[in-house]
């Protein structure tokens, strides 16, 4: 989210000021049946992620709904556990830290969380709500929490005089405003924010993308941002991890990502984006991704995307395609990546004309 | 249509009876633009109903009392829909596109609500008509799909016995004809093994899956109007494409009229052959879709367009949003309702905060509510807006 004249996004992670590394971080969840809740299987939510996020920057986490943004966010914040891998947070490893040890890692990290109306208390009123990380971590502040919390309100573009009001009194963007004011309080170094925008209406959306971008620069803030909509993901971030099915398939600075897809999942997934121009509605040849994303509990083998992938050889169905860097900065998980010799014409690849059937005819 | 000389109101200009005159220039105005739809309640009051429309609203008004006062949905609302045509209908949540749907389908409960105006569906008026009549018309005549699949489909029924039932509502065949109906829609809908999974519970099916069995089950019988209200919003991109191919082929195969609802622009943008702005209960704008596109007239279309990062062009550094949030409806900004969050009211003399403007054709077939003069709506819109997008 820096501006333009920040140094180029792609090296960020790579000049070593990581802010927090994770390798291998995986989490199962165990699938428990019967009456002595035996474990059957395991939801493989996650499964074996590598990548760091540089201080400063903005990472973006995109994919399919289910294919574990938020399960990596909330391992990343430590809500929840990691089964295996490693999380490293300003070199430390945080991976399985007790509670007590936690509890500094709660002032560095926050979370802001998907959805605006449920995140809430609807019986605490927004000064509880926003002043609540103070007495969680018996913080006093110079001037007192209401004070404190009153200020964080305003930062956020709300009334202090809202300090006495209920969650339901206010708008979705509104809402959002209280939970960014709440992670704030604790002035942490990273927050995480889980599609902090796609509940909300395009011009307030564009609101609270603008004050995320303020506080960012003001704060000097690392954001994780998970997101669906790609359109706001190129908005928001300096690099782009492509998730699918609990892997990474690729990882790229954003202007690399947009002008040079090489993962074919990323390259559909940017096809199907709807573009407001109806100019193009006739010109537009789309990749379609037939079928849904597979189950979790029982992924398809070595390529997890080989079912719906139109590039799919045997070598997709018998060995796993590593994660690695084809161009500076710019990782990919797949045997027959797209766009292998550079950039694609034109800003976006909105417009290239690659089906299944073209394919197959090439 | 030039500006109205008086301030008019809607309320009083739509209740007007039309004249063959206006009739007659609606005729016109639609030979002479893509529009195939025609809002037409400016100052000469309310135009006939096309005469190839198949669905015509006019003067729309749904009020909800309330505890707090009179909720005014949909205040004052008029469009007309022909066969094989699709409209998109785009307003930030709470702007009545909803409320507008289920007017249309029959679905507020009566007593709960004040509707007036009229709703003629193929020459039947539907507001004042009996539930039970409405109810008949539910399924051939018109089927919608809802946002949230769960609402539509009853959890204790497989998903094939729903599509059956709604099948032999309007068809008299045997149960195992419409069940092998119902296994050809939802392979129609790309719904793996329909065959077995007819069978199944919706709560057994992905949401992208119950999406496709609602619309397989709307479109089991042919509705010659579809009303999709925010079909996609809870949809990935990918499964939402696959959707909306969907409602077009069918679309094309039934000549359907459609309603596509939405706030996502881009979904619009690709379906709708005209579009209708909605703010505060209203329709703002009103064109075929590429007047609202190329050239909107709107103060709120442009800042729609302009608050939404776009694929499609190169990176901005700073969005530019609407200011404020959309206005209660119990009390409605007086004025244009769009004056506390439009960066030109100070431009129009105090109109704007004083008097509601109608909705006037400003190009032909291209209706907008908006007091700025043409003049000055070309230069905001070519030196302020177009070159920022
Ligand atoms: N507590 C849990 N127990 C079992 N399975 C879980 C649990 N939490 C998540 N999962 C599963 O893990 C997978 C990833 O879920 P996650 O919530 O991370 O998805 P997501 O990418 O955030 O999706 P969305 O875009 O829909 O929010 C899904 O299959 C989900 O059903
Ligand atoms: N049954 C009801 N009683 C009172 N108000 C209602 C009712 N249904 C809808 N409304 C109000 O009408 C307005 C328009 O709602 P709706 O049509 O659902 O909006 P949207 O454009 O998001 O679909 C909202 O302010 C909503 O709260
Ligand atoms: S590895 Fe094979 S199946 Fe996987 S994305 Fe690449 S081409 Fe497709
Ligand atoms: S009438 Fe006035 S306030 Fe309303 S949109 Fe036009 S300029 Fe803006
Ligand atoms: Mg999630
Ligand atoms: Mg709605």
């Amino acid at each position: 989210m820096t501006a333009s004249t920040a140094p180029s996004p792609d090296t960020a992670a790579t000049r070593g000021d990581a802010l927090l590394r994770v390798t291998n971080l995986t989490k199962h969840f165990p699938i428990r049946r019967g009456l002595l809740q035996r474990t059957v299987g395991a939801v493989q939510a996650v499964d074996g992620l590598n990548f760091e996020v540089a201080k400063g920057e903005t990472l973006s986490l995109v994919g399919e709904s289910g294919c574990g943004k938020t399960t990596t966010g909330r391992m990343l914040t430590r809500l929840i556990e990691p089964t295996d891998g490693l999380l490293e947070f300003e070199g430390r490893d945080v991976t399985h830290i007790s509670m007590r040890q936690l509890r500094p890692l709660r002032r560095d990290v926050q979370m802001i969380f998907q959805d605006p109306y449920g995140s809430l208390n609807p019986r605490h009123t927004v000064g509880t709500i926003v002043g609540a990380p103070f007495k969680l971590q018996n913080i006093k502040t110079e001037k007192g929490i209401k004070r404190s919390v009153q200020d964080l309100l305003e930062l956020v573009g709300l009334s202090p005089e809202h300090y006495n009001r209920y969650p339901h009194e206010f708008s979705g963007g509104q809402r959002q405003r209280i939970g960014i004011a709440r992670s704030l309080a604790l002035r942490p170094k990273l927050i995480v924010a889980d599609e902090p925008v796609s509940a909300l209406d395009v011009s307030i959306q564009a609101q609270v993308i603008n004050l995320l971008e303020d506080l960012q620069n003001e704060f000097d803030l690392t954001y994780v941002v998970i997101a669906h909509d790609l359109s706001v993901v190129r908005h928001m971030s300096d690099r782009v991890a492509v998730m699918y099915l609990g892997k990474l398939v690729e990882v790229a600075g954003r202007d690399e990502l947009y002008t040079r897809p090489m993962h074919p999942y990323t390259t559909a997934l940017m096809s199907a984006v709807p573009v407001p121009d109806t100019s193009r509605r006739t010109k537009r040849e789309r990749i379609r991704l037939t079928g849904d994303v597979p189950s979790p509990i029982n992924p398809p083998p070595a390529c997890r995307f080989n079912t719906r992938c139109w590039k799919a050889q045997e070598v997709c169905r018998t060995i796993e395609p590593p994660l690695v860097e084809l161009a500076p900065g710019h990782q990919v998980a797949c045997h027959f990546p797209e766009n292998p010799d550079g950039p694609a014409a034109g800003p976006v690849l909105l417009d290239t004309p690659r089906t299944r059937d073209d394919d197959a005819t090439a | 249509m030039s500006q109205p000389s008086k301030p008019t109101t809607e309320a009083s200009v739509a209740a007007q009876p039309d004249t063959s005159e206006t009739g007659d220039r609606a005729g016109r105005r639609r030979r002479k633009s893509a529009a195939t739809v025609n809002a037409l309640d400016g100052i000469g009051g309310l135009g006939a109903p096309a005469p190839d429309s198949f669905l015509s609203v006019r003067d729309l008004r749904v009020h909800f009392p309330t505890d707090d006062g009179l909720v005014k949905s949909v205040d004052g609302l008029s469009f007309d829909l022909s066969r094989g045509k699709t409209l998109g209908i785009v307003g930030e949540s709470g702007s009545g596109k909803s409320v507008t749907s289920m007017a249309i389908m029959g679905l507020h409960k009566p007593g709960t609500v004040q509707m007036t105006g009229s709703i003629r569906l193929d020459g039947q008026e539907l507001v004042g008509s009996s539930p039970e009549a409405v109810r008949l018309l539910r399924g051939k005549k018109m089927a919608m799909i809802f946002q949230d699949p769960l609402s539509a489909m009853h959890p204790f029924y497989t998903v094939g016995h729903q599509i059956v039932e709604a099948y032999r509502m309007h068809n008299d065949v045997s149960t195992s004809v419409a069940k092998k109906h119902a296994v050809e829609m939802l392979d129609r809908v790309g719904i793996p093994q329909a065959s077995s999974r007819v069978d199944d519970y919706p709560h057994q099916f992905s949401g992208g899956m119950r999406q496709r069995a609602m619309i397989a089950m709307a479109l089991s019988c042919s509705p010659d109007l579809l009303i999709a209200d925010e079909p996609t919003t809870a949809l990935d991109v990918t499964v939402q494409a696959q959707i909306l191919d969907l409602v077009r082929d069918l679309q094309s195969e039934f000549n359907s009229a459609v309603i596509i609802i939405t706030h996502d622009l881009g979904v619009v943008a690709e379906l709708s052959d005209d579009i209708m702005v909605m703010y505060a209960g209203r329709a703002v704008e009103y064109a075929a879709a590429e007047e609202v596109f190329e050239r909107p007239k709107h103060p709120y279309t442009w800042g729609l367009l302009s608050s939404m990062p776009r694929l499609d062009r190169a990176r901005i550094d700073r969005l530019r949003p609407i200011p404020g949030a959309p206005p209660s409806l119990i009390n409605v900004p007086s004025g244009c309702p769009f004056h506390p969050r439009c960066a030109y009211a100070d431009r129009t003399g105090g109109l704007s905060q004083s008097q509601r403007p109608p909705l006037e054709e400003k190009a032909p077939g291209h209706y907008a509510a908006c007091h700025l003069t043409p003049e000055q709506r070309t230069a905001i819109w070519e030196t302020d807006i177009k070159p920022t997008l």
